[in-house]
């Protein structure tokens, strides 16, 4: 556990994707069965270790330590996990003198808890915790995350209570640990994920087959995940070398992209998953869509809410992503919808080497045969020429969307002889997204980044104007982190440097009055009204489209424009860039 | 006898009346005892600077030949007489030459230990236990989470991370006076043999210390390398140039700091820390608690940092107990690089 323990460590504070990928495949690569197995699980997920609460985690501290010195640690540390992990009095013998436990005020010994005599308690390894924990009455457990913290280092303390209570944090999906384990085996991650609902930890077959050692664990699944084929971003300018016949379009909905795969198990029964982007069961948190599904097919398409016969905005499906349990008013209030695209597989036929056009007519065979108010087609855009498609994206409601179109975020372009192909083939399928929402924000704190980031200043809060008794100030509206080029990072960085006003650790606030400051251009795809945000509202996916040295603070955003687009984001109308009036930079964007 | 007719805590540094002196004074007085080399210690100005040979010339090096007025040096052991008070310096194992100064009048003994910290450490004399009347300890990491007793682990993460990475550099914080030569030293001490490159700041006491005898192996000042040619090394800086703009010739640095305060996770966190390496040259809570108790003392001074935790610790024994509000200690240099700065992200 220790060792896993430090992997999870380093995991925690380690920012690159592709470093994160090489500590875990080190990590898995020099440690035996099963112990990796389950850490894999625990990495993706697989297995829930919440087991404890906090009050159980603070009853244990409080046997053991003085109170005064418990608030002032927790004070300080500010996470009960980490402070019980660091105060925990591990048997670890102090370097001088008989009687160090007592003299360092870890209090007396609790009975039953002793070292045993001939050294320290050997720590447990992962295995031995996840066995444990399959068979232990619940009376039992604080005794034996006792002995268990007992006989770990801090580290190991830290990792074993956040499992426990379910609070791990270290920026690692699923996918990049399945990644990570295909690696052991040059394997495309793909193929690890077409497999993986159909594999259980500790996972000794998937390594053994990884390491050469023995055969492709067989998939017998009859409802697996077929990994995704994925658009690349085209601009208007870029059609014109493309032939308008070549291709159909279709609206590209604002929500989350999903496959619903049906199939017959051995006995007869249909079983039904539906599936995220990435592979990712979330067949749980749809049981209305999953009831839909009555015949064995796999069905590339977007999950969206449809109320009122109408398909809501990406807000309305947040609220519906956002609640974890899944109660009979959450389904009667944010009903689930499939809006479908393309037809994978049909009764047990592989359609993906069909061409586009092939597959697009049994889909809609298919979707009329179902014939589920929850399942509709994604219908084509009709269009002759690209001046056609280029109206029909700028006025979607009018092009065939109806009251759907606030829901839509562009065209897709997919080839009509295009094969269903893993991965982002280059020239089959085009996404050429609505253009996004922009104001003008001032610069007001800068914070130094991460990785190779850590000697720039990098994440920028900036502010727009608001009437504040009286007078104009800046308040903080986001936070944004991309979107700027090098060599817009090296100006910011050198503007931040040149104008600091105040430092917090590594965050500089920046000169940002009327007269002197950096405006910054900000692009986003949405907003929601949000109660965690000072100003009210929280952007989508900000970043940063241009830099307006041209531009005094003064001639800054207000408030107000922001509340306008909330307004008419709310009220159905798309809010599309006309509203705006200004374009943004694409390459940037 | 009281305490304080041995020492009296001000404002300024403990200072002896009857034998006319101040224990690290924090502003410039006529005779000055000094503990160790680190700057909110050892300040520049006094009349005459008494204190271990290490000790001076680490001062001599840092402010220059004027430093003070007159200087003498005492070794570990020796006992000085100033009318009825008798003074002796002991190994603090802190950094090279750090002294505990002992304090005695009148059969009242008083420890003013300086910084100390109670484990090993290659490149100073080992800490020694001086059993006393009243101990003066410092508190820059009196809090019960503070636990720093794995320092070869910790040395031996940063190897396995170099090994792991080796087209990346890894840039290593440090404390130019002290932790950055014990960081070198048990490198050396882990069997790491190519080049450590440091940082100029770095390159007077790292020389110093190599003078002095301390084994450090092959030290490359890092001025002038290519990028390529930082690939796969390890290279230690002052903490203040990890990410700066001086880390931008360095491919693909991993930030790495060697401190007691990477405990704590938001510390680390808020400093853009990639590999925090718990390495400290200050007793942690157990070193700070066993040494109170194995001094035999019954009254308690804290200075340094979090008094509150020490204090109530010693209470709790029976002990007396008392913060002293010396200004100026922990927050120079040093010991600025590393507080906490108030605000945050
Ligand atoms: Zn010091
Ligand atoms: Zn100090």
């Amino acid at each position: 556990m220790n060792r896993f323990a430090e992997l999870l460590d380093r995991l925690a504070y380690e920012p690159g994707r592709n470093n994160k990928l090489r500590l875990i495949a080190d990590y898995l690569r020099t440690t035996p069965d099963p112990e990796r197995g389950w850490a894999l699980a625990a990495l993706t997920g697989a297995l829930s270790f919440k087991y404890a609460k906090g009050g159980m985690i603070r009853a244990l501290i409080a046997e053991r330590t003085d109170e005064v010195l418990f608030a002032l640690s927790y004070d300080y540390v500010g996470d009960l996990s980490e402070t019980v992990a660091l105060m925990w009095p591990a048997p670890i013998p102090p370097l001088q003198g008989e009687g160090g436990r007592e003299a360092a005020g870890w209090g007396p010994e609790v009975s039953g808890k002793q070292t045993p005599p001939g050294g320290l308690r050997p720590p447990p390894s992962l295995t031995d915790i996840v066995e444990t924990l399959s068979t232990l009455g619940k009376a039992q457990l604080p005794g034996q995350i006792a002995r268990w913290l007992d006989g770990l280092d801090e580290t190991g303390r830290w990792a074993l209570l956040k499992l426990l209570t379910g609070a791990l944090r270290i920026g690692v999906s699923a996918r990049l640990a399945k990644t990570a384990a295909a690696s052991l085996g040059g394997k495309p991650p793909d193929e690890v994920e077409v497999m993986w609902p159909g594999l259980t930890p500790p996972y000794v077959q998937l390594f053994a087959w990884l390491e050469g050692k023995g055969d492709k664990p067989a998939s017998n699944d009859p409802a697996p995940f077929h990994p995704p084929m994925l658009a690349h971003a085209i601009g208007e300018p870029e059609l014109a070398v493309l032939d308008a016949a070549d291709f159909v379009a279709e609206w590209k909905w604002d929500g989350i992209r999903v496959q619903a795969v049906a199939g017959e198990d051995d006995h007869g029964h249909l079983v039904t998953r539906l599936y995220s982007r990435t592979g990712e069961d979330i067949s749980r948190s749809f049981p209305d869509l999953i009831e839909a599904l009555r015949r064995s097919a796999a069905i590339d398409g977007e999950l969206l809410i449809r109320r009122d016969s109408r398909i809501q905005s990406f807000n309305v499906l947040q609220q519906r992503l956002n609640r974890k349990a899944v109660t009979p008013k959450l389904l009667a209030e944010f009903p689930a919808h499939l809006r479908a695209y393309d037809l994978l597989a049909d009764g047990g036929h592989d359609l993906r080497g069909h061409p586009f056009i092939e597959r697009r007519k049994r889909l809609e065979h298919f979707v009329a045969r179902l014939n589920d108010p929850r399942v509709d087609l994604s219908p084509l855009v009709p269009f002759a020429s690209w001046p056609e498609l280029i109206a029909a994206r700028a006025d979607p409601g009018a092009a065939g969307a109806g009251d759907d179109a606030p829901a839509v975020e562009g065209v897709m372009l997919k080839r009509r002889d295009s094969l269903y192909v893993p991965g982002r083939p280059t020239g089959p399928w085009w996404k050429w997204k609505r253009d996004p929402m922009t104001i003008d924000a001032v610069l007001m704190y800068a914070q130094r980044g991460h990785g190779k980031r850590s000697s720039f200043y990098s994440d920028y809060t900036f502010g727009v104007w608001k009437s504040v008794d009286g007078e104009d100030r800046l308040v903080p509206v986001g936070k944004a982190y991309f979107g700027f080029t090098d060599d817009e990072l090296k100006e910011i960085d050198r503007f931040v440097r040149r104008h600091t006003v105040e430092r917090f650790g590594p965050v500089r606030e920046v000169t940002h009055d009327a007269d002197t400051g950096l405006v910054l251009e900000v692009a986003f795809e949405g907003l929601q009204r949000s109660t965690r945000h000072r100003s009210g509202v929280a952007m989508r996916f900000p970043r940063v489209s241009r830099l307006r040295w041209d531009k005094p603070p003064r001639e800054a955003d207000r408030i107000e424009t922001l509340e306008k687009m909330l307004a008419q984001a709310e009220h159905g109308r798309a809010p599309a860039a006309p509203l705006l009036a200004r374009a943004s930079n694409p390459a940037l964007a | 006898m009281r305490p304080e007719d041995v020492l009296v805590p001000t404002p300024s540094g403990v200072c002896c009346k009857a034998g006319g002196f101040h224990i690290d004074p924090t502003r410039p007085v006529d005779r000055a005892l000094i503990t160790h080399g680190h700057s909110d210690h050892a300040r520049a100005g006094h009349g005459l600077v008494v204190a271990t040979q290490e000790t001076l010339d680490i001062m001599r090096l840092r402010y220059g030949d004027n430093f003070a007025g007159r200087t003498q040096a005492v070794r570990y052991g020796e006992t000085l007489t100033i009318d009825d008070v008798t003074v002796s310096f002991h190994p603090a194992g802190h950094v090279l030459g750090s002294a505990q100064i002992k304090v005695e009048r009148k059969g009242l003994r008083v420890v003013a230990s300086g910084d100390y910290k109670d484990r090993p450490d290659p490149t100073c004399a080992p800490f020694e236990l001086v059993s006393c009347d009243v101990f003066i300890t410092e508190a820059t990491f009196g809090l019960p989470v503070f636990r720093h007793h794995d320092a070869e682990g910790e040395v031996d993460k940063l190897l396995h991370s170099v090994a792991l990475f080796p087209e990346r550099a890894h840039l290593v914080g440090a404390y130019s006076l002290g932790k950055a030569q014990r960081v070198m030293a048990m490198l050396r001490g882990r069997g790491y043999d190519r080049p450590i490159h440091i940082h100029g700041a770095l390159e007077t006491i790292t020389r110093y210390y190599q003078e002095r005898g301390v084994a450090l192996g092959d030290i490359e000042l890092v001025r002038g390398a290519k990028k390529s040619e930082l690939a796969g090394t390890i290279t230690i800086a002052p903490p203040s140039a990890i990410g700066d703009l001086w880390s931008r010739r360095f491919p693909d640095p991993v930030a790495a700091f060697a401190s007691g305060w990477m405990r704590v996770r938001a510390r680390a966190r808020q400093r853009g820390i990639s590999l925090p390496l718990v390495i400290s040259d200050h007793a942690d809570w157990d070193g700070l608690t066993t040494t109170i108790a194995a001094t035999g003392c019954s009254e308690v001074w804290v200075t340094h940092g979090q008094e509150d935790a020490l204090v109530h610790w010693s209470r709790a024994r029976g002990l007396k107990a008392q913060p002293l509000d010396i200004v100026g200690y922990g927050d120079e240099n040093e010991h600025d690089e590393i507080a906490p700065e108030p605000g945050g992200a």
